[in-house]
């Protein structure tokens, strides 16, 4: 989990929100933010005020209303302080460094409608040692590896039968959360605990996954569809099932009824919260047993047989059709369930699955696209690399590195770790 | 609810700047995907390096003209960069990594570390002065039909825009049907028998790829100058995916189907939207849908066109059947 962060911010993550509306026709300036929590809209911090001084001399004070919003027009452009009441915060919320209530010459340009954030949180990792702050960070990207590796199994094993790769995969995991958060903390749900809304979730996840290859990918194999028609397809899918998410639950991030916050308790140097514990060996169990069935079932000899050679395991009795169908419905289920714990340790967001889904890739690939326990390796190893490069680089470049990660196995072994030379052309 | 309006909304929007700049846009994508069989997915880097060339030149006190060539020159750079290592893998691995450098491009111009020099997730404004300060029309609003009008700035950078597209696709005409172009269509038919013909097809791949994607850095920068800013958060991979509906909507591999496809593109976009808010004003969908979801409805909406189109006329409206088909051959 991520440490209880309290921003004051606005959503600058939406679409444009920066830009300055209409920059030539915008008249004067001003300073302005929103207190949250980030990615919560349940702790919207009202009644706090900010005041905004040039020089010693003051410019201007508003109060957070009860959107956390705050806006001080200010005269012209130039240098300003920033000045946050900390005596006037609700209980439980404090400045991340308490000596810094002021933020020094904020530079505003011409015309300029000027975000400011506050950050705001528990002081505790500012105390650490570096190595201590290392190994935080790495068991804080297992979580997110395990999460990984759970989405990137059913991608990697879809692939490796039928050849797909599938952009809309990313919605698969966004699905799950979805389905779960409307069983638990919807208003028209029936709120489920958590743990109980799991299983529903799963079991629709899994019939979106049988519907989409009955409805969808069947048809188009049978008329031989194309390697590149066939992306096309799965990003127009993606695109699609996106925005009936955005419809269906709205853009605002939402958060699960349970273990939405949780204090960290620590295990020797490292500290987590216990959701992360349980998602961490919930998550590798469950990845073991996908590991045992793939490797002793009948169905996963099939399966591997299947992804082997098409023809032969045909010409050996398989019911192909059957295995990919099952595939899918394994696969689907398995993104829900990461998609689940995704939205535990962050928010559930209509477009989570998206942003996931070039780590999937990079995880995948990493591992070797096609094995499954490629995915599994290449999931935990991807998860644990971006977490623990933000010890050196820039949170906000964490997502990059991935990328980069991703980008370099291309380079000097696009098979993966695990995967066969020939699969690459 | 007022059809007449709407639909004058939405031909203004047809034939407006920013179907202009999608139309460019498409055609830089035309020569990757409907020409050379590419599946660039990161065409929105181009784009972005295009504006943000301009604008990061101008805005650190380059002239304007320095600028625009800064831009183009990234974009050979972008191309060069994701053509070397990748055009040797497989059409999804070249997918994949295209849009991951795309989006690394973004993180990275949004980064704090980068701040000073692309002013970070404020991004630049005002930059293209220089090109509003050639503007031959004089302020005003001209009117086409009814609510149907632009006011100078638009229509200048509209003019600009149309006319591009118009050289660039005659051009690309001319060039595809050279023997430059017959080589690239057989990469995109069968590289193995290009290739058994003795022809570099690697080589040719990367031209493709570097030539179209200037042709996409010239329409961010008509995008850019539009807005006279440049924001990170305006470079997200969706815009290529709505540069992808626009070709395959026109037919891939033809010359005139970016055009086609990005006017009716906007005017259905447009149509809709308008449509839907009327309905919704109307009090027709009682209150299920509201202002915010009708974006929403636009967006799954060309997620489903994309989906169908490729689906059951994978060839768009000019394309060639015989030449665009959903099978593998």
């Amino acid at each position: 989990m991520r440490r209880i962060v309290l921003l004051i911010t606005v959503g600058l993550f939406l679409l444009g929100s920066a830009i300055p509306a209409g920059a030539q026709q915008t008249e004067g300036e001003s300073l302005k933010g929103t207190l949250r929590q980030s990615d919560d809209e349940h702790t919207l911090v009202s009644g706090v005020i900010i005041t905004v001084s040039a020089g010693g001399e003051l410019i201007g004070s508003d109060v957070s209303d009860e959107n956390g919003v705050w806006e001080i027009g200010l005269p012209e452009p130039g240098f300003y302080e920033i000045e946050i009441s900390v005596d006037m915060l609700p209980e439980g919320v404090s400045l991340t460094d308490p000596e810094k209530t002021v933020l020094e010459n904020v530079e505003v340009r011409p015309g300029q409608h000027k975000t400011v954030i506050f950050p705001f949180g528990e002081v505790a990792t500012t105390d650490r040692g570096p190595l201590e702050r290392f190994l935080n960070l790495c068991v804080k990207g297992l979580t997110f590896g395990v999460i990984v590796a759970l989405a990137s199994i059913g991608l990697s094993l879809i692939f490796g039968i039928t050849g797909l790769v599938n952009f809309a995969h990313g919605e698969l995991v966004t699905f799950g959360a979805i389905a779960a958060w409307f069983f638990n903390a919807s208003g028209a749900g029936p709120g489920l605990h958590l743990v109980l809304a799991v299983l529903p979730a799963l079991v629709l996840a899994g019939a979106l996954g049988a519907a989409l290859e009955t409805g969808l990918f069947r048809p188009l194999r049978r008329r031989h569809a194309g390697t590149i028609p066939l992306i096309v397809v799965s990003i127009g899918l993606s695109l699609f099932l996106r925005h009936i998410y955005l419809l269906f639950m709205g853009g605002a991030p939402r958060a699960y009824d349970q273990y939405a916050l949780q204090v960290e308790h620590s295990f020797g140097p490292v500290s987590m919260p216990p959701k992360d514990l349980v998602i961490v060996l919930l998550g590798l169990a469950v990845l073991g047993v996908v590991g045992l069935v793939i490797r002793y079932t009948r169905w996963g000899t099939a399966m591997r047989a299947v992804a082997d050679n098409k023809d032969l395991a045909e010409a050996s009795g398989i019911d192909v059709e059957q295995v990919v169908l099952r595939t899918w419905v394994l696969g689907t289920a398995l993104a829900g369930l990461g998609g689940v714990f995704y939205g535990i340790t962050q928010t559930v967001r209509w477009n989570m699955g998206f942003v996931l889904l070039l780590t999937i890739f990079a995880a995948v690939i990493l591992g070797g696209i096609g094995t499954a326990f490629g995915a599994v390796v290449g999931g935990i190893l991807i998860g644990i690399t971006t977490e623990a490069s933000t010890f050196w680089i820039p949170v906000e470049l964490k997502f990059a590195v991935a990328l980069g990660v991703l980008i370099l196995v291309l380079l000097i072994r696009p098979q993966g770790i695990f995967g066969l030379k020939e699969r690459v052309g | 609810m007022d059809l007449g309006s709407v639909f004058q909304d939405a031909m203004r929007e047809a034939v407006g700047v920013r179907a202009a700049a999608y139309a460019l846009a498409a055609v830089g994508l035309n020569v990757h995907f409907g020409y050379t069989g590419l599946l660039n997915f990161g065409h929105v880097g181009f784009m972005m390096v295009g504006a943000y060339g301009t604008a990061m030149t101008v805005e650190h006190g380059g002239p304007f003209w320095l600028g625009l060539l800064v831009g183009v020159l990234a974009a050979v750079a972008l191309g060069l960069l994701l053509g070397l290592p990748t055009l040797r893998l497989r059409a999804d691995y070249l997918a994949i990594v295209t849009i991951a450098v795309a989006e690394i491009l973004r993180l990275t111009a949004r980064s704090n570390v980068l701040e000073p020099f692309t002013r970070g997730v404020f991004g630049i404004t005002n930059f293209a002065d220089s090109f509003y300060a050639v503007n031959p029309f004089s302020p005003g609003r001209y009117h086409v039909w009814g609510t149907w009008s632009y006011d100078e700035r638009t229509i200048w950078v509209m003019m600009v825009g149309w006319s591009a597209v118009i050289i660039i696709s005659l051009l690309l005409l001319m060039l595809m049907r050279s023997p430059w172009g017959r080589v690239l269509r057989s990469i995109r038919e069968d590289e193995d028998a290009a290739r058994s013909l003795g022809k570099n097809v690697f080589s040719y791949k990367l031209q493709s790829l570097v030539l179209g994607g200037v042709i996409g850095a010239f329409a961010g920068m008509l995008l850019a100058f539009d807005t006279q800013a440049v924001n990170p958060d305006t470079y997200l991979p969706i815009l290529t995916f709505y540069a992808y509906a626009v070709v395959i909507l026109g037919g891939p591999g033809r010359i005139m189907s970016p055009i086609v496809g990005a006017v009716i593109f906007w005017f259905l976009l447009e149509f809709t939207d308008g449509g839907l808010r009327g309905a919704v004003d109307a009090g027709w969908f009682g209150g299920i849908l509201d202002g915010a979801g009708i974006g929403a409805v636009r967006f799954a909406l060309v997620g489903l066109g994309l989906m169908l189109l490729m689906i059951f006329r994978p060839q768009g409206i000019f394309g060639n059947k015989e030449e665009v088909l959903l099978d593998e051959r």
